[in-house]
């Protein structure tokens, strides 16, 4: 059960094969058993059997349903039950992921499931904690393309609690399943051909195209040319819009708060301090710096004013033809944390977010979509990109490929059953059963 | 009040530096000149003390001082700018606070209609160029009653510029004279109002209370092109009356929903401008020009004496009378200004570029709400000048005072009196006995009935002048008679019996041969003598108008 998609669960759950409140228990179980994974941050079982509780009574009459994000809102309205939140950045919402420059996607290639980030404006950011407010979109993590294209279905559509979600009526996003992929051209940009790239994801990204050559698309080399100011153009904006969006966190009207007492800006300083991490920290007075007068006009407007010749590097290729990008998503497959953490943060999101986050500032929808196993038996997923509000269209062409190249899905409750004493920390490899 | 004691010209905008009362070192002690009372005079308004402007000495300086204003009016709406909570006076501390007020992560600003409309209004009414696109930004600093860490304003691109405010001083010895003024608007802004903190410095904390948080303000921005207190006064007074006519912001002081900072320098004519300080939260009407006065003075004194000013930021001391800096900051305020991401730009409309189909709930058209704007103070006094025929000052008073105005005018339903004769009875004798008592129109024990009656007896001339004086002290301090009752009591009436009076001057010429000498003569005081004398024997109780008639006809026949 815990295998199938959103609809069939869905009408599961309709024709009465499974109650909700059964469900959840299988998702807390399995939740349990994979703590090792340290996949959720919290879990809220009382909460969670509670709302399955309601969630029967709701199967058994027609019923119309109190500070909850407008996604959030929009899923429990549809019968959603909340599991927790889960591990991301600790600044992230929950069940839901939030893309700022590939948050969403990011994670999504690494673990093997699809990451899709909206159009910027798409989907309510009304109780999504900000930290950039004009890249920030919140993002979908499901196990196959469908599913996400469901829940798109839920949560797209103005909001007016949010004033940057547009004003026309969103249509639906049930996807047709494509056969005739000879009309689709897919762009491949040649800036993102880096050296750093992977041999394993440079082949994969190869072979997905020559895939789509092969059904009939056309598939052509494009230019953005302005990609490699963007990790740079990036920064300067995400830090500035950071360190405004975190001076609200002083401890006087919530979260933490230290002893200090002496005056309020020691009071501040301190619970400050406290409270963020270096990465944050690092951050706030990046932003700051860039803020302050004297550097306004050379930092903040020069990078705004890149973001422009950015953003307009996707309109001139998305009007020249071609219907959606084909791109890796990471650079290469997780590596593992002791190797990470040999790199500084700010180094590792410059690398690590370098195929997403111009996506971001050009507010494009994008969909990580995983394609195979590295050598190493870790997934590896391929990035598309569509034109803005083309996101039905994206999807579309996402779910072809996904069938095409038919990943081998995890399929946790069964590794459970034969090597639940073997993980430790290490990720290691997993055996699996197609 | 340890205040020196201001003396200048208004509005020749000279500051003469004479001799400051300072004590045994001066020579001469300055007179106070003050000829007021300290009640007189306009209620919102400071009335400055009449000083005839005294001849420059040898060796004494001019200087020139130049204000300029910055006003925060509180919109009048139901909700705040940014968020869905309420506006109300004198709730219950951080009962009217929404997650968006209280900055929880994750809300987010959406505008309300009524604050734009009230700042197009207001633009408008100040012959503002109306922008058509304006822009929100955020302002940074850290302030515990400032819950996100910054204020939403419009740094960059305000909603309306380039306005102009008229109003009016009046000079000369009896203020009779009026001159018309012009302060140039530079802008005006829509932006978030702070929370209000309380100091308990005997438990060491501050307390904040968020219901003002994010309720919407107006903030109007005056250029200096004033110079001297009373100017500014005056333009924040009629500010104030726009504000109430158009009904964008009820403008009480007292309440907190006008609050005024003024910026002040002083310069030698001629020579540059001299460097600024701000006087900031000058909450007080009667107050504000006292302290602008004093900013003034203090910075001439401390250049006259080889200092320098500061360009720093003060505040008025009431009790002391004086201005002292604020808290020194470490360095300048840099407020980090970035385009607030979460709103779009504002778009505005006139009927040339609405869109077809447009949602009406969804666009402001400026035209429309051009031609839905209440009547302007300026027009309402031209009015009165127009149909009463009172004098510019007159029509100033009325406005100037609370409720003064629906006081004339529902007198002026009530009686048949000439309008001079109302306009000279409210604004003279009645407005008299209030600043007496420093009461307020609403406060008053007269009522408009009450007045209006009386002045159709003394239009009738059922009552002589002086009677009605009476009277009108009577119904002040016993509030429940009638004018008829108090005059049927003390036996005011007017003598109607012409044949008594004529008797009774018969008599009194008789009774007093010596003065009908001298009137025969061709002394002209003697009828006047005769009349007191006539008058004194009805005692007081016939016209001397009618007096005089009936002696000169009975003496020439």
């Amino acid at each position: 059960m815990l295998g199938r998609t959103l609809r069939e669960v869905s009408a599961a759950l309709k024709q009465g094969q499974i109650t909700p409140t059964e469900l959840c228990l299988k998702c807390l179980s399995l939740i349990k058993k994979t703590k090792f994974l340290n996949a959720y941050i919290t879990v809220s079982e009382e909460v969670a059997l509670k709302q399955a509780e309601e969630s029967e009574k709701r199967y058994k009459k027609g019923y119309v349903p109190p500070y909850n994000a407008t996604v959030v809102q929009k899923l429990l309205d549809q019968g959603a039950l909340l599991m927790g939140k889960t591990n991301l950045d600790e600044f992230a919402m929950g069940a839901l992921g939030s893309d700022t420059g590939g948050s969403t996607r990011n994670p999504a290639a690494h673990c093997g499931v699809v990451g899709l980030k909206p159009s910027y404006g798409l989907v309510s950011r009304h109780g999504l904690i900000p930290l950039v407010n004009s890249m920030d979109v919140p993002g979908i993590l499901t196990r196959c393309v469908d599913d996400a294209a469901t829940v798109l279905g839920v949560l797209a559509g103005h909001d007016c609690k949010d004033s940057t979600t547009v004003q026309d009526p969103v249509k639906s996003f049930i996807l047709p399943s494509l056969t005739d992929v000879s009309k689709l051209c897919i762009g491949i940009p040649k800036e993102y051909l880096v050296p750093e790239l992977s041999s394993e994801v440079q082949s994969l990204w190869s072979k997905a195209a020559k895939l789509f050559e092969s059904e009939g698309a056309k598939v052509i080399e494009v230019s953005l040319p302005h990609t490699s100011y963007s990790i740079v153009c990036y920064h300067v904006l995400c830090t500035s819009e950071v360190a405004s969006n975190m001076a609200r966190f002083d401890g006087l009207e919530y979260g933490h708060r230290c002893d200090i007492n002496v005056s309020t800006e020691a009071m501040y300083a301190a619970t400050r301090r406290e409270g963020f991490n270096d990465v944050v920290r690092g951050r706030i007075l990046s932003g700051n710096f860039f803020l302050l007068k004297e550097n306004y006009e050379n930092y903040f407007i020069k990078a705004q004013k890149v973001r422009r010749l950015i953003a307009n590097d996707f309109v001139n290729v998305f009007n020249s033809g071609v219907d959606v990008l084909l791109t890796p998503t990471t650079l290469s497959e997780a590596v593992p944390y002791m190797e990470f953490i040999k790199e500084d943060n700010r180094t590792r999101s410059a690398q690590g977010d370098i195929f997403t986050q111009a996506v971001n500032m050009a507010g494009l929808p994008a969909v990580s979509v995983p394609m195979a196993l590295s050598n190493q038996g870790l997934p590896i997923g391929l990035q598309f990109i569509g034109r803005a509000f083309c996101d039905q269209q994206l999807l579309t062409v996402a779910k072809w490929f996904e069938k095409q190249v038919q990943f081998p899905v995890i399929q946790l409750q069964e590794i459970m059953g034969d090597c639940s004493s073997v993980f430790e920390n290490d990720l290691a490899s997993v055996s699996l059963k197609q | 009040m340890a205040a020196p004691v201001l003396r200048w010209c208004c509005p020749a905008r000279r500051w003469i530096l004479a001799n400051i009362d300072r004590g045994p070192r001066h020579g001469r002690g300055a007179p106070t000149g003050s000829r007021s009372s300290g009640k007189r005079g306009q209620s919102s308004v400071a009335q400055q003390p009449l000083v005839t402007a005294q001849k420059p000495r040898k060796g004494e300086h001019q200087w020139a001082a130049v204000v300029g204003l910055e006003i925060h009016a509180q919109i009048s709406s139901n909700s705040k700018l940014f968020s869905g909570s309420q506006v109300h006076f004198a709730a219950p501390p951080n009962s009217l606070v929404s997650f968006f007020d209280a900055s929880l992560p994750g809300t987010l600003p959406v505008l309300n209609r009524r604050c734009v409309e009230a700042a197009v209004m207001t633009g408008l009414a100040l012959n503002c160029h109306i922008n058509k696109k304006s822009l929100f930004d955020r302002k940074h600093y850290f302030y515990a009653d400032l819950p996100a860490g910054y204020q939403i304003t419009q740094q960059r691109l305000p909603i309306a510029v380039k306005g102009s405010l008229a109003y009016s001083v009046c000079v000369g010895k009896k203020r009779s004279q009026v001159i018309n003024k012009t302060v140039r608007i530079k802008q005006i802004q829509l932006e978030q109002d702070s929370g209000k903190s309380l100091h308990d410095d005997l438990r060491s904390q501050t307390l904040i209370d968020l219901n003002r948080a994010g309720v919407g303000l107006l903030e109007v921005v005056l250029e200096p092109d004033m110079s001297c207190g009373e100017e500014a006064a005056t333009a924040v007074r009629e500010l104030q009356l726009i504000l109430q006519a158009l009904g964008t912001s009820q403008a009480n002081m007292a309440e907190g929903q006008l609050r005024v900072d003024a910026n002040i320098s002083v310069h030698r004519p001629g020579e540059p401008l001299g460097v600024r300080t701000e006087v900031k939260n000058l909450n007080s009407a009667r107050f504000l020009a006292k302290a602008i006065d004093y900013e003034i003075q203090r910075q001439i004194e401390e250049l006259e004496n080889g200092g320098e000013i500061l360009n720093e930021t003060r505040s008025f001391d009431y009790k002391l009378g004086c201005t002292v800096p604020m808290r020194d900051k470490e360095g300048k305020q840099d407020y980090r200004f970035i385009p607030e991401p979460n709103l779009p730009p504002l778009l505005l409309y006139d009927s040339a570029s609405l869109p077809a189909g447009a949602d009406p709930q969804q666009v402001i058209n400026i035209d429309q709400l051009r031609e839905q704007l209440p009547e302007l103070p300026s027009v309402t006094r031209e009015k009165l000048v127009q149909q009463y025929g009172m004098l510019p000052e007159h029509s100033l008073t009325l406005l100037n005072e609370v409720g003064l105005l629906e006081f004339f005018q529902n007198v002026m339903k009530e009686t048949r009196a000439e309008p001079k004769k109302v306009t000279s009875w409210v604004l003279n004798t009645f407005l008299g006995f209030l600043k007496q008592q420093n009461l307020a129109v609403s406060e008053s024990p007269v009522t408009p009935s009450a007045l209006a009656e009386l002045l159709n007896l003394l239009d009738q001339k059922a009552i002589s002048s002086a009677a009605a004086k009476k009277v009108f002290e009577e119904l002040w301090r016993s509030g429940g008679k009638t004018p008829a009752q108090i005059v049927s009591e003390k036996r005011l009436e007017l003598m109607q019996d012409q044949e008594a009076l004529e008797q009774l001057c018969q008599a009194t010429m008789e009774e007093h041969p010596q003065v009908v000498m001298d009137l025969k003569k061709g002394n002209p005081r003697a009828i006047n003598k005769l009349i007191g004398l006539v008058r004194k024997a009805t005692l007081s109780r016939a016209d001397p108008t009618m007096i005089k008639e009936m002696l000169e006809k009975q003496l020439s026949s």
